[in-house]
């Protein structure tokens, strides 16, 4: 059996699966040390389900976590960026497509120093290493400790990122330091943008990873814990630390492969309504559609291979302003139970809105007994309309369509929503996300290169991506169910023979029997 | 006479990667660039042909290399600026105007930087009506307008100019250059008098491709089918719908070459594309019998989004719609095509008229 685990801002989900039936749910609110709602949520699923420790297989956990630090610009940390290249690229310096207030948050300590490679791994300049020393140094000074490091053409020598980064670590032993070859394809600044982004929420992810780690021990469960990465599948806990920009869109994949698999319905807008955030993404076909070349976070471009959902910032613990009326993005997060006014606290949250308006039942209505009715209206027509401008955004045509509603926070809105044909709310809605991470799927990747001189391409190509289904399979896939989802090629022409570096992914879905 | 602000720029990059026919460099590096340059020094004037003097004077200013190669090393705008004025100091004289040499991909939107940076105005046409990947394909060769005097700049400081016996040369000339350079330079080309322009351009391109991007953007924003807009918008036709199963792609003789396959879906299962591009989208085979032929656009657009997908970023797994739209008539002239058509590019294809063939 697995225990799928969703950590949001505010709840914190679990779901225990035998094979594709769901066996239990829980809820609980998030705690502030993260632990404590991972306890509780996987004591309660324990309570109900008796079951023992030694039978869960693997817990597979998905969280939002770092999504809603980037989306509200909390609890980043400042983050230094040194590329290679100059005196090529200095006309679009580090973060120049970067939002205001992220670029505030993060500071100004973006150097473009020396070096990168041509297209053929000849180098633009030769890396000085007394540069980028003196950029390293620069940075501890200021108390920067997270970097990130780019470099012209990386992915076709990685040789300068790693260069320089090992400099940056004898400067600033406590430095996390992220190299964008490890991350991202081609393509400078979505590449650079994703190592920044890895970069700023690094100490955020250590802390949290860790947490959750010591949580599963405190409950003597022995099973693996794996992460959920963007693409639906896993990936373990030490990587997660590593490279916790890969979870970045997580939650909506797995909110989304969780809403289809828990509706049946095949072609839908999927709302996923959180404590924090709002995720809407679309269902074709059964499968998630994928975002184009570039995806956005938190308005940030990357290139990942991500679905294409849109996030704002609605949830439950969204806070409300009256004059004029706004709701979030800042958030309460994990202490709505605390700063409610349902639960008996004095902040007006999206969630105290929908209990005085009746739309849900949740702590105690008494306390919003005094609102002002015209005010509970206006905010709520004000979080309908942000919903169906979300799913207005999504569609690629104006016919009305049916959305499947799902997460904590989806009780904030009615089913009268413009645009939409129905809205569909599946039995354990309010834990897709957490069924979503119990589904992953199991991913197999290859990443070699060929001397085409010897191997033709036709050939090698097939090669790689036979031994990445042969891999997926061993991993636990059904044989049946595996699919190519990813092939990147990079010709390397400063080695001999043609070489060719060949990366392809393949991905499954679990053994039902698993 | 209108001014080009910085809001104008997304609707411009939207439509230069629809012109683009896959090539002519990522548009969203030009637009990044730009922006940052009209929010700096203010808008660009843009002129249409007939509001030139005769006696004016002009020179385009273009990326020349491989687009796969901007994706990385973006764009090197003080060596842009450099290639143009070391061009006017061996001239001798002071441009006063900049022309787009083509209408499609990054290239399109650089001279509109330039325009902004050396406040001189932006003429309202171009020398193909789309994106080419040779400097000699434009229409200012059919009219005997030399290339050369001609500078290229690198970010390394170098810069050299050319002068040449004619436009072939200056592409064998500027090819080698531009690969020994990174397969990316700056170059400041085709000086020419106002009178020379008049009779040779493609008229009212930069407008076109202005009215085009605000199309798509209108149509996003009502969410209107965007691929059927850009139809509409281009006078385009649909060729085909698939998936992208195959992108071989290498960097030869300066350029991005390689194929593309991609897979029927629809109304095209079982059926199969395989795109040929040489930076641009040159020849488009449906099982085999050609479907669209240089010198008209191919152009591949995302199918969920509209999106044109230049050639450096087709990918393995993408949804696309591929359409073609008419080339300007001056390149279907047997003096055109023999410059600009298929067999100048080595396919055994006679061309016909894209709109004749569906």
């Amino acid at each position: 059996m697995r225990i799928g685990i969703d950590v949001g801002g505010t709840n914190t989900d679990a779901v225990l699966m035998d094979g594709l039936n769901i066996v239990t749910s829980s809820k609980t609110p998030t705690t502030a040390d993260v632990t404590g709602g991972i306890l509780s949520a996987v004591r309660q699923v324990q309570a109900q389900s008796g079951v023992q420790p030694d039978e869960i297989d693997a817990i597979m956990l998905g969280t939002t976590h770092f999504t809603n630090a980037i989306v509200e610009g909390k609890r980043l940390t400042p983050t230094a960026v040194i590329r290679l290249g100059a005196p090529a690229t200095v006309a679009l310096p580090p973060l120049v497509d970067w939002p205001q207030r992220l670029r505030d948050t993060l500071g100004k300590h973006t150097f473009i120093a020396r070096g990168g490679y041509e297209f053929d791994g000849r180098q633009i300049a030769a890396l000085d290493e007394k540069e980028i020393r003196d950029c390293a140094r620069q940075i501890a000074d200021s108390g920067v400790t997270a970097v990130a490091i780019s470099c012209v053409f990386s992915p076709v020598n990685v040789e300068m990122e790693e260069t320089a980064a090992a400099i940056v670590r004898e400067e600033i032993p406590t430095a996390r330091v992220t190299a964008s070859h490890n991350i991202g394809r081609l393509g400078l600044l979505p590449r650079e943008n994703a190592a920044v982004l890895n970069a700023c929420v690094s100490e955020l992810a250590q802390q949290t990873i860790e947490s959750f780690i010591k949580a599963l021990g405190e409950f003597q469960l022995k099973a693996p814990l794996f992460l959920t990465q963007n693409d639906g599948t896993l990936m373990n806990a030490e990587f997660a630390v590593a490279y916790p920009v890969l979870t970045l869109s997580s939650g909506p994949t797995n909110s989304m492969r969780g809403a289809a698999f828990l509706s049946g319905t095949k072609d839908a807008v999927v709302a996923d309504i959180g404590g924090t955030t709002t995720d809407v993404g679309v269902l074709v076909n059964g499968f998630p559609r994928e975002a184009s070349d570039t995806v956005r976070v938190g308005d940030v471009r990357t290139n990942f291979r991500m679905p294409d959902t849109y996030s704002f910032g609605l949830g439950g613990g969204s806070l409300v302003q009256s004059d004029p009326v706004m709701v979030g993005p800042k958030s309460v997060g994990y202490e709505l139970t605390k700063q409610g006014l349902v639960f008996g606290g004095d902040r007006l949250t999206a969630t105290d809105i929908a209990v005085a308006a009746g739309l849900a039942d949740i702590g105690d209505r008494k306390h919003v007994a005094a609102l002002d009715g015209q005010l509970v209206t206006n905010v709520t027509v004000h979080m309908e309309t942000m919903v169906a401008d979300a799913i207005d955004r999504m569609k690629t045509n104006p016919d009305p369509v049916p959305v499947i509603m799902v997460g904590g926070g989806s009780v904030l809105v009615g089913d009268e929503l413009e645009g939409t044909s129905e809205v569909v709310r599946p039995d354990h809605f309010s834990v897709a996300n957490a069924i979503g991470a119990a589904i992953a799927k199991v991913g197999g990747e290859v990443d070699v290169t060929f001397k085409i001189d010897e191997v033709p391409r036709d050939e090698a190509l097939e090669q790689a991506k036979t031994e990445a289904i042969a891999k997926t399979i061993k991993a636990g896939a059904s044989e049946d169910a595996v699919e190519i989802v990813d092939v990147d090629e990079i010709p390397l022409t400063y080695l001999p023979g043609n070489a060719l570096r060949v990366r392809v992914k393949a991905v499954g879905d679990l053994q039902s029997t698993a | 006479m209108r001014y080009l602000q910085v809001e104008d720029m997304r609707d411009l990059a939207y439509g230069a990667a629809i012109l683009g026919t896959g090539g002519g460099g990522d548009p969203y590096i030009g637009m990044l660039l730009a922006e940052q340059v009209i929010r700096e020094y203010g808008p660009v004037k843009l002129v249409g042909l007939d509001e030139i003097d005769d006696d004016a004077f002009s020179a385009s200013v273009a990326y020349v290399g491989a687009p796969v190669v901007m994706i990385e090393k973006l764009m090197g705008f003080a060596d842009m600026v450099k290639a143009f004025q070391s061009l006017e100091r061996y001239m001798g004289r002071k441009f006063t105007a900049v022309i787009s040499a083509e209408i499609g991909g990054a290239n399109s939107i650089v001279p509109v930087s330039v325009a902004a940076a050396l406040n001189l105005p932006l003429i309202d046409a171009d020398g193909m009506g789309r994106a080419y990947p040779e400097i000699p394909l434009v229409t200012w060769t059919l009219h005997g307008i030399s290339a050369t005097p001609m500078a290229m700049a690198d970010e390394k400081g170098n810069s050299l100019i050319l002068e040449t016996i004619d436009n072939h040369w200056t592409e064998r000339f500027s090819r080698s250059i531009a690969t020994d350079m990174g397969a990316e330079a700056s170059a400041a080309l085709y000086p020419a008098s106002g009178s020379e322009l008049k009779r040779s351009s493609v008229p009212n391109s930069v407008t076109r491709v202005i009215e085009i991007g605000k199309a798509i953007s209108d149509a996003r924003d009502a969410h209107h089918n965007v691929i059927e807009t850009v139809l509409k918008a281009t006078d385009g036709i649909h060729l085909f719908t698939g998936k992208i199963v195959d992108v071989l792609r290498r960097i030869e003789g300066g350029y991005s070459r390689g194929e593309c396959t991609i897979e029927g879906l629809g109304d095209y299962r079982g059926q199969k594309m395989v795109l040929h591009f040489q930076n641009e989208n040159l020849i488009a085979f449906v099982d085999d019998d050609p479907v669209a032929v240089v010198p008209d656009l191919i152009t591949l657009l995302d199918s969920d989004t509209g999106d044109a997908v230049t050639t450096e970023h087709l990918r393995y797994g993408y949804r696309v719609d591929a359409i073609g739209i008419p080339c300007d008539p001056q390149w279907r002239t047997p003096e055109g095509l023999a410059l600009g058509g298929p067999a100048h590019f080595g396919y055994e294809v006679e061309y016909v008229p894209i709109e004749q063939r569906a």
